[in-house]
């Protein structure tokens, strides 16, 4: 029972912030509005507030997973409607649909930071002064610390002190005794990294501000310049103006997917290229871009993305009135990935006398199978369309929006007998209309690409945030914080140190034996790794000891002091001492 | 215009790579018979509670109580030689399925020429080996032999598991995946989840351990430190193969997060294991509490990487499950 006060102040802390909170705490509510907020303050920012936040915020995230997101999917919510209307509409009354734009969701993370910053720019305070505090005295004991050694040897006080800056530990030197500490690290990479989450929140909400994203497509030959009105969808922040578009334009000069050929994987696509003419500005020079997956066109900051891609074969109608009331590509979308067997819509409104509208089924690759025919390969080998003409009232004039993939055939009847499999054509051939209605020619196959147009000024600095936590985080998970003492008296050198550092024990068994071995200034008695987790009996110091645990040598439990006999891993005796002050660390 | 391509694929060399992969587990389940022979016939422990610190009665600070509540383990009697000896030849057994692993792995990826966990067969079977490898690597320095049983039966269950329901022949992927990120996001991951696993498979163990009772396993706070420190390691290099997969997902689909359901996981998983690290610093959480959430980020993690892709759809679609 030496000296248990000396041992106390060894490990303790700056214990304010601790004792302010405790205090806190167990005041008796009743306070008034100022106590109550601070009571309030003081739960927001405690350790069981945030681990509760945690989980929420996780918990939160899931039905993100199990429902189609808006702002992923659009297409599969609209889907979802369809299919379930009474519980979609439950569904959407929470936001289910929009969970990571949600206000419930959106709680749980500002509260979630708000406690995140409650607690740490305190913990910075504290720190601060932490980081100029000097170590503290040592123990009137060393030996009684989960380290400690004595020795006989001439070292005088200054060489220890010396030798142990030489190891970049803080240095005071007392009346006979030296104290070193080091590891402040551990504490500054801690803060550091949440505040880099801080960071990141920010500069993910100054994206979604200040940036934006749209989709549009394109067909060979085409070309596309940076408007809103250019956009197919345009989901701009809220502080995007149309003049804050970066002014470029390109035009899509050709395509080309490739295939696995054959074998078990036929049909699997390769690679994707898209050849583009780039014109950075109205008046920049025209550029060539090798457009690919993964390689997105850059100009500026905005970015370009290709996404999607399918064909798009081109017909020209001819009325009734033997007039050419349509010339184009027509984009198809592609119903089974594996053969792109695509469908498509050709709407002419303008044909005379009556309106026409096609339903198209486009095969790159057709063999005939039976009395029908398919598409085997996504490829364009030997591409056919299958054409289902109708004639009457496309409905463009009802003013209801209308998809271009689709036919409304309500007020539309077929043109001729209406088979599932009707010939197909090939390049260049043409189909005459039933009924004198006109013609329709298959005049070539160009393919469309979908792209993604991005702007999101905080994607740079989200990308720092994401590395600052990084570095902190590695920085907080492996420095150890740790004391150490040397005490000189009458030619016996003790030492003894401690790590503050839950778990870090056994590597500070390791630099513990080596510092020793360093102030011995010679080799150790017993080679580089003896027993140097083991800690001597109180008060008499022993060299060499033997290891503990190997196997076959079983070992009586320990009489005193280390407790890790027959387990090197229970470095749990090295003095895990209380942390800095933390609302509820214990 | 399309240009039908031929990707070559080096038949015999995917062909040797399946042996490899079926002898690693057979390795592996030899070796796991070895280590429970050592744990069934070896030697017993009984955790008793060792005496507490002076100090603390003495108004010292307030210590952690695995610095108070010392535990010290008494050994039972001496061993069979040559249930020790069975260890042993475990811990042999398992470096040789080790690397008939890593020939498997090797193999394949020779056999299409691209980085072999495009799948996700090639991806569970880097992860099997992964979590060997860091069992093998801790047990250089630690003596956690103890877990080679459980973590040898993990790694053979999930390469099992991989041959029969996940299994597809060598090939191409998806020009999405072309890409050096597979190899850096790709890699982060399954590093950071062989660690897990085995911090999982330490957790697990640490609720079935009862304390002060002879058992074949260390006492409970050995096991919740090896899965701290498994998790502490795993940890920042999820962080990081998260952050990985953003600037990823920032070159390939326009942005670096979307709430794609494999992000959503991603996250919910990095959110728990941070919950665990945060509840080992809070009052009245540490010890049992935090092992529990350790398995529920273990869960989540586990679902991320079998059940996203099963059940859900979205742009990390290149699974390629057998259907
Ligand atoms: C977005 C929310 C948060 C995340 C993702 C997060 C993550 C983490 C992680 C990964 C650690 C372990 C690494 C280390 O020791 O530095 C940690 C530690 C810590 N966090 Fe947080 N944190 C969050 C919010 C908070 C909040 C709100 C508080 C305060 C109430 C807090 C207080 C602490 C403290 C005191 C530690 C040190 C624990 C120790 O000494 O082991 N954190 N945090």
């Amino acid at each position: 029972m030496s000296a248990p006060d000396d041992l106390a102040s060894a490990v303790r802390d700056e214990t304010v912030a601790t004792d302010q909170v405790t205090q806190e705490r167990t005041r008796p509510a009743g306070l008034g509005p100022v106590g109550w907020l601070r009571w309030a303050w003081r739960t927001l920012t405690s350790m069981r507030t945030a681990l509760i936040l945690l989980f929420l915020f996780a918990l939160g995230s899931v039905p993100g997973s199990i429902y189609p997101q808006r702002g992923v999917d659009p297409a599969q919510v609209a889907q979802y409607f369809k299919n379930n209307p009474t519980q979609a509409e439950w569904l959407d009354r929470f936001w289910l649909f929009d969970v990571f734009s949600s206000p419930w969701f959106a709680a749980i993370y500002l509260l979630l930071f708000l406690s995140l910053a409650g607690c740490v720019f305190p913990r910075v305070l504290v720190h601060a002064k932490e980081i100029r505090r000097k170590p503290p005295a040592a123990p009137r004991n060393l030996l009684r610390l989960p380290h400690g050694e004595a020795f006989e040897s001439g070292l005088t006080l200054e060489q220890a002190a010396a030798a142990l800056k030489r190891r970049r530990f803080r240095v005071v030197t007392g009346d006979g005794w030296v104290a070193a500490e080091k590891g402040y690290l551990r504490e500054t990479g801690n803060l550091l990294f949440h505040f880099a989450l801080l960071g990141l929140l920010f500069a993910v909400g100054a994206g979604g501000l200040y940036g934006y994203r749209g989709n549009v497509l394109v067909v060979e030959g085409d070309g596309f310049s940076n408007a809103v009105a250019a956009y197919d969808r345009f989901m701009p922040g809220s502080r995007v103006t149309a003049e804050s578009l970066e002014p470029f334009s390109f035009t899509l000069k050709d395509f080309q997917a490739s295939y696995v050929a054959a074998g078990d994987r036929q049909g699997q696509p390769l690679d994707y290229l898209a050849k583009l003419t780039v014109q950075d500005s109205p008046t920049a020079p025209p550029r060539e871009v090798d457009l690919k997956v993964n390689e997105p066109l850059d100009v500026d900051g905005t970015l370009t993305y290709l996404i999607g891609h399918g064909y798009a074969p081109t017909f020209r109608v001819t009325d009734g009135k033997g007039q050419v009331a349509y010339e184009g590509p027509v984009p198809c979308l592609a119903d089974d990935q594996a053969t792109y067997t695509s469908e498509c819509v050709i709407k002419v409104p303008d044909a005379q006398p009556t309106q026409l509208g096609f339903l198209v089924r486009f095969l790159p690759t057709t063999v005939p199978s039976g009395d029908a025919w398919v598409s085997v390969f996504p490829g364009a080998a030997n591409p056919t369309v299958q054409i289902f003409p109708f004639a009457g009232d496309l409905g463009l004039k009802s003013g209801q929006p209308q998809s271009v993939y689709q036919l409304d055939t309500t007020n539309l009847k077929p043109l001729g007998a209406m088979s599932a499999q009707p010939t197909p054509l090939n390049v260049g051939e043409t189909k005459e209309l039933a009924d004198g209605a006109g013609k329709i020619q298959f005049t070539g196959v160009k393919e469309w690409i979908s792209l993604q147009i991005t702007y999101d000024p905080g994607r740079e600095p989200a990308l720092l945030a994401a590395a600052a936590a990084v570095i902190g985080l590695v920085l907080s998970l492996t420095v150890r914080r740790r004391r150490l003492w040397v005490r000189v008296k009458d030619g016996t050198v003790t030492v003894g140190g401690l790590t503050r550092t839950e778990g870090g024990g056994a590597a500070f068994a390791e630099e513990f034996a080596q510092i020793v071995t360093a102030l011995r200034g010679g080799p150790p008695a017993g080679g580089p790794d003896d027993g140097a987790a083991e800690r001597p009996p109180a008060g008499k110091p022993q060299i060499g000891k033997p290891q503990a645990g190997e196997p076959g040598t079983p070992e009586p439990s320990e009489p005193e002091g280390s407790g890790s006999a027959g387990h090197v891993l229970s470095d749990a005796p090295t003095g895990n001492a209380a942390p800095g002050g933390r609302p509820d660390e214990e | 215009m399309p240009a039908p391509v031929t990707q070559n694929v080096n038949e015999s060399l995917a062909t040797l790579s399946d042996q490899l992969i079926l002898v690693t587990v057979l390795l592996y389940l030899a070796a796991m018979i070895c280590y429970a022979l050592d744990l069934a016939f070896g030697r017993a422990r009984t955790v008793v509670a060792a005496r507490r610190r002076e100090l603390v009665g003495a108004g010292g600070p307030a210590l952690p109580e695995d610095a108070t509540g010392d535990t010290a383990e008494a050994s039972g009697p001496q061993p069979a030689a040559w249930a020790v000896r069975a260890g042993t030849v475990g811990v042999v057994l398992t470096w040789i399925g080790w690397a008939a692993n890593l020939g498997g792995i090797l193999t394949r990826g020779f056999a299409v020429d691209r980085w072999p966990w495009a799948n996700m067969y090639e991806f569970v079977v880097a992860i099997c080996f992964a979590a060997v490898t860091a069992f093998l690597v801790l047990l250089i320095r630690q003596p956690i032999r103890f877990l080679g049983a459980f973590v040898t039966v993990t790694a053979a269950l999930g390469l099992g598991f991989a041959v029969l329901f996940l299994h597809v022949q060598a090939g191409p992927v998806t020009p999405a995946l072309h890409s050096y990120w597979i190899a850096i996001h790709v890699t982060a991951a399954i590093v950071a989840s062989g660690l897990f696993i085995v911090a999982g498979v330490s957790a697990i163990l640490y609720l079935i351990r009862k304390d002060g009772r002879a058992s074949v396993l260390p006492g409970k706070e050995s096991l919740e430190r090896v899965a701290h420190r498994a998790i502490v390691t795993a940890f920042p290099i999820w962080t990081f193969a998260v952050i990985a997969g953003a600037l990823w997902a920032d070159r390939a689909w326009g942005r670096y997060w979307g709430w794609d359901p494999k992000e959503v996981w991603s996250f919910i998983t990095w959110i728990v294991y941070a919950a665990y690290l945060h509840a080992r610093a809070t009052a009245g959480w540490r010890g049992k509490a935090a092992m529990i959430i350790s398995l529920v980020a273990f869960a989540c993690l586990m679902f991320n990487l079998v059940g996203v892709n099963i059940f859900f759809s979205g742009l990390h679609s290149y699974a390629d499950v057998p259907k």
